[in-house]
């Protein structure tokens, strides 16, 4: 009779450890379809990783030439150019053009 | 109903408003970063990836329209940050805003801190509605009249104009950091505020950018032994000599200035206990702290991880005084978030005026609020579709398994790329501001 009462409460726990941990089922597919994966999932590879966000270019004239790219995408805002204040005449601040918008205005201000 | 008490289930949340474009693609540079508003409620900011700032100022409440109250319009927009490119690396500094913190308000023009990676801004916003006419020795075009022609001398006078905002930068406080900036917390001294990156925090003041004081460095000799970086820290509200800073192993620490010059040692370390056989491959990664924010009331502080939100009493290290599940049913979703990057989505978390509720974002353009009273929670969703004047929001429910309910959504079709990272509740009102990727979505409680 205790046999049985064992043998029930040790398939009751092999239900349970399925049932409760929805995540280590995740992590046995997970580990199925990359088995290389490391045993530490938190360490510095991880970390380090994190830490050196962001594209890197092989010099700045690479970057340079990146941004060049983007740019031509977009449409430069043309501006307006006032022809007296080459020459003979101080310039003040009211005569100059405006400064190109070097990039486009965001579209949550319109 | 006292106004401005509760929230959660007390109030029937309403869209108001809706802002930004309806684009097919979205533009990287369109993605809403962050969204603060300011102490009195009456500005809202937002920073978004192509580091351009928007503030939006809440128009006064006539008298005759006593339905809504009032509205945000667009009162100042800036480019805060440029991209950059860093020399020495090799790398791209981006211009997204990471963070926008308002200065309390201490004369007529509004002071702000927006940070990207690696700099930080402050930028003044003031208002112009005058201006002199009737100079005597240049025109009102500027132009400098001929001084043969001047005959008479006249005082200028100043004359109303057009209402014009401009923004300005005041200080910029640069080259402090060597990894990536992730919060700015401004002190309640007004004097002072830090800065964190990955692996260190730095106490600045206000007025001075060549110096500044690092006050927190858990970047190891052999960074081959690194094994947690800094992801949110925070000023405490009334206390200037404490502050809080989370780790990516899911942990909290409580420091205090007065304690040392360098706050290697923590005074308080918060962390909840963990059940070792329940530890998995991405343990860590979920107990990961994405955000912390101490309530107004600086007696609690809150944190959110990749499916739940805690709240800490500051008295009790050893666990947290309430758990909330933001998206439990993701749980057996793991594998394949892992995948595609989600898991690493860093969602914020923020109060209530009162500290009775609280709010945070999920997936599918989803927004959770749990009313730390009632113990009741709500989902809602920002999305156009509900975007009449004053229309009520729904509440939404995802189906976990089995039979799906009319009006459910099941697990399977959220749509992941609809993240809602960034939120921000009024300081005084039920009115909640919720970044859904390229538009910001203003809601309001019904007035009865």
């Amino acid at each position: 009779m205790s046999g049985e009462v064992e043998a029930s409460t040790v398939e009751q726990q092999e239900m349970q450890d399925t049932v409760v941990s929805p995540e280590k089922t995740e992590e046995a597919k997970l580990k199925a379809r990359y088995p290389h994966l490391g045993a530490k999932p938190g360490g510095s590879d991880l970390l380090r990783k994190r830490l050196q966000k962001g594209q890197k270019y092989f010099d700045s004239g690479d970057y340079n030439m990146a941004k060049a790219k983007m740019k031509n995408k977009q449409l430069p805002a043309a501006a307006a150019e006032k022809t007296e204040i080459t020459g003979d005449h101080i310039p003040t601040p009211q005569d100059l053009p405006q400064r190109k918008q070097s990039l486009v205005a965001s579209k949550l201000a319109v | 109903m006292m106004a401005g008490v509760g929230g959660g289930n007390d109030f029937q949340w309403c869209f108001s408003q809706v802002k930004g474009a309806i684009d097919e693609d979205v533009a990287e540079a369109d993605i809403i970063s962050t969204v603060e508003f300011n102490y009195s409620g009456e500005l809202l900011a937002t920073g978004d990836k192509g580091g351009r700032v928007v503030i939006f100022q809440r128009e006064q409440e006539s008298k005759n329209r006593l339905l809504s109250r009032g509205e945000y319009n667009v009162y100042s927009t800036f480019q805060s940050h440029e991209p950059e490119f860093d020399y020495l690396k090799s790398l791209e500094i981006e211009e997204k805003i990471n963070k926008i913190r308002w200065l309390p308000q201490q004369n007529a023009a509004h002071f702000l801190l927006s940070a990207n990676d690696k700099t930080i801004k402050l930028w003044k916003i003031s208002e112009r509605d005058k201006r002199a006419e009737g100079y005597n020795l240049k025109d009102e075009d500027g132009r400098l009249r001929d001084q043969f022609r001047i005959t008479t001398l006249r005082v200028p006078v100043l004359m109303p104009m057009d209402l014009m905002v401009e923004a300005s930068p005041r200080r910029i406080f640069a080259n402090a950091h060597t990894y990536h900036i992730n919060s700015i917390s401004v002190n309640s001294d007004y004097e002072t505020y830090l800065s964190a990156d990955d692996l260190r925090i730095n106490l600045w003041h206000l007025e001075i950018t060549d110096r500044s004081f690092n006050i927190v460095d858990i970047k190891p000799a052999n960074m081959e032994e690194l094994t947690e970086v800094i992801t949110a820290a925070e000023c405490h509200p009334h206390q200037c000599n404490v502050f809080v800073y989370s780790s990516s192993k899911g942990t909290i620490r409580l420091c205090d200035m007065r304690a040392a010059a360098l706050c290697d040692r923590h005074s308080k370390f918060f962390e909840e206990p963990e059940d070792p056989s329940s530890r998995s491959f991405f343990s860590e990664i979920i107990s990961s702290i994405s955000d912390v924010k101490f309530s107004h009331s600086g007696r609690y502080m809150m944190t959110r991880d990749y499916l739940s939100v805690k709240v800490w009493d500051l008295n009790m290290e050893n666990r947290p005084v309430e758990t909330y599940q933001v998206h439990e049913y993701l749980r057996s979703k793991l594998c394949s978030l892992y995948e595609n990057d989600c898991i690493f989505d860093k969602f914020e978390c923020c109060w209530n005026g009162s500290d009775s509720a609280i709010m945070t974002g999920s997936y599918n353009n989803f927004f959770r609020m749990f009313d730390r009273n009632t113990r009741r929670d709500i989902t809602l969703e920002a999305s156009r579709e509900n975007s009449k004047p004053r229309a009520m929001l729904k509440p939404r429910k995802v189906c976990t398994g089995g039979k799906r309910k009319k009006d459910e959504i099941s697990v399977d079709s959220l749509d992941f790329n609809k993240k809602i990272l960034h939120t921000a509740w009024h300081p005084k009102e039920n009115v909640i501001a919720v970044a859904a990727t390229n538009n910001l979505y203003i809601f309001q409680d019904k007035i009865n």
